[in-house]
């Protein structure tokens, strides 16, 4: 039996079919990334996997056992970091190990916070507020407090999604040392194949809804560690960029003719900014999903 | 530096300015019996230059009036941060909660302290001689509770998805995810409907005094109508408008900073 296993699953919202028939399988210690375009259920793959929701058909086993609500042994680190912003790095991360660890001694404690802290090369900033931290730190403290509670398996939801490239190159090398010390099993959501190409054993790239499925796997063998310089001029990279691109080009083109055959209303209710904000639901800034295409 | 002495003690003082001179016209002109500034200052000074002298029960210096007051809006307004804000939340944190109370909310909400206050009376009458400040303090929570209320229950539905995920990926009890992520995400709002709440309370305590005849700036404003004595009516405006507005800038600076951490 794999180590996380997900049979048949199938999950939509409001009558709206997201996902459907996802078979996926994924061994201890692998490095599994799902690539796909921006609105077609790959957050809802993860959050299916980390329990925050459940599938309607379908099972997802961990280890053999059934996957019923969200818990620490799977570790999710998300788009948007959620860091708690009146908590400092060190707190941030405090909460999560105490939680966890609510049985170890404090010094133990502090001292793995302290290590995780200095894995993300963070430990001159450990005192400072969400706020007063850039992206990509934001996104490294994300990545410690997911890593210290020492989850069997780490799902991360195009965690670098936020960033500009050259942060965003930096973290996948974090990334993929990180990887490479702890040995976790890991599910990357990512829009880039480049991305998934530098970190993965195997790249699954997801088809269009309604209805999105996996395609064909595609197995990374390429070196580790993966030199992006070198890697550029590589014909074995360039042989699996272009077949996990096709396959993602070739769900679209066929979208495009099914599109054209039936054109619905925009289903868009307005918003009536004039009654009383209790009965709306309220909206932060910070909730915004923006997500581009890198293939 | 120049534009900000212009900007923050020049201007204000024209204000100022303009409203003694339409003060002063009208005391000369169509309202005799308004007594005109410098009579005002005159009669008012004793009250200002001792401030806390007692001299008898409705004769005392301003600030000494003013603490009766504040004492007397103080526990109000704790008995109405203490019932509105668990209100709120439950409001915040269950629709079945808001169905049910919301309507009567909404209805009692509008409802005047000076309609309030013969029913806390009422409601304490066995008291005896305290009937009077536990009228005041029922009128004072249930008049200042609103805000509260409303805003924390605005607050707790606000609070991102996010950050209860991540309560709920470390699986974190109900009581820490309440202590650790709602009640800290809420607070900036919860001390928007504490500063409304604060304002409402210091206006109801002069209704509550008048009606009550309590020591205090709004005991001692009716009492002077009653006596003729007008220049010390003017004397408690002034007052309950000042401490009204140091209470509202020191509870903003409170605010501030909670805003500043989200």
């Amino acid at each position: 039996m794999a180590f996380l296993e997900l049979k048949n699953v199938s999950k939509g919202f409001g009558g709206q079919r997201v996902l459907a028939d996802i078979n996926l399988s994924i061994e201890e210690g692998e490095f599994v990334a799902i690539v796909g375009y921006s609105g077609q259920g790959k957050s809802t793959l993860i959050n299916l996997v980390a329990g925050l929701i459940q599938a309607d058909r379908g099972e997802v086993t961990l280890e053999g056992k059934a996957v019923t609500g969200p818990g620490p042994d799977r570790g999710l680190v998300f788009q948007n970091y959620s860091l708690l912003p009146w908590l400092t790095v060190q707190e941030n991360i405090a909460l999560a190990v105490d939680e966890v660890f609510a049985d170890w001694p404090t010094e133990k404690r502090l001292a793995h916070i302290d290590k995780y802290i200095a894995m993300v090369k963070l430990s001159h900033a450990k005192d400072r507020l969400p706020k007063q931290l850039s992206g990509g730190m934001r996104q490294r403290v994300a990545v410690a407090r997911t890593l210290a509670i020492n989850p069997r398996i780490l799902l991360l939801d195009e965690p670098l999604g936020a960033l500009d490239a050259l942060t965003r190159a930096n973290l996948q090398d974090e990334i993929a040392n990180i990887w490479q010390s702890e040995r976790k099993t890991v599910v990357l959501i990512t829009n880039s194949v480049d991305e998934a190409l530098l970190l993965a054993d195997r790249i699954i790239p997801l088809t269009i809804g309604p209805g999105a499925t996996l395609g064909q796997p595609v197995a990374v063998h390429l070196d580790r560690p993966r030199d992006r310089k070198a890697l550029n001029h590589d014909p074995e990279f360039k042989r699996l960029r272009a077949l996990v691109t096709n396959q993602l080009l070739d769900f679209n083109a066929n979208r495009k003719v099914s599109l054209s055959k039936k054109l619905t209303r925009p289903d868009i209710l307005p918003e009536d900014l004039d009654a009383p904000r209790v009965n709306r639901p309220p909206r932060r800034p910070g909730e915004e999903k923006r997500e581009t295409i890198l293939a | 530096m120049k534009t900000f002495k212009i900007d923050w003690l020049v201007l204000p003082l024209i204000g100022v300015a303009c409203v003694l001179v339409a003060w002063s016209v009208s005391s000369a002109t169509w309202a005799k019996e308004l007594p005109s500034p410098l009579k005002t200052w005159e009669a008012s000074k004793p009250y200002i230059v001792e401030p806390f002298a007692k001299r008898g029960e409705m004769d005392q210096g301003i600030l000494r009036f003013t603490w009766y007051s504040l004492t007397l809006v103080a526990q109000g307004y704790a008995i109405s941060l203490l019932i509105g804000t668990p209100i709120g939340f439950f409001l915040g944190l269950s629709k079945t909660f808001t169905k049910i109370f919301d309507p009567i909310i909404q209805i009692l909400r509008p409802v005047s302290p000076l309609a309030w206050l013969p029913l806390g009376l009422v409601l304490f009458m066995s008291a005896g001689k305290e009937a009077g400040t536990y009228g005041a303090l029922f009128t004072i929570a249930i008049c200042s509770m609103w805000p509260t209320v409303l805003n924390t229950a605005v607050g707790v539905r606000a609070v991102p998805q996010d950050y209860l995920n991540v309560g709920k990926v470390l699986k974190l009890s109900r009581w820490k995810t309440l202590t650790k992520i709602l009640v800290p995400a809420t607070l900036p709002y919860m001390f928007t409907g504490f500063r409304l709440s604060l304002g409402i309370a210091w206006l109801v305590i002069v209704a509550a005094e008048m009606l009550t005849g309590r020591p205090g700036v709004g005991g001692f404003l009716w009492q002077e109508y009653n006596s003729l004595i007008y220049e010390h009516i003017i004397l408690s405006i002034i007052t309950i408008g000042v401490i009204g507005f140091i209470l509202d800038r020191l509870m903003s600076l409170v605010e501030a900073r909670f805003k500043a951490i989200s």
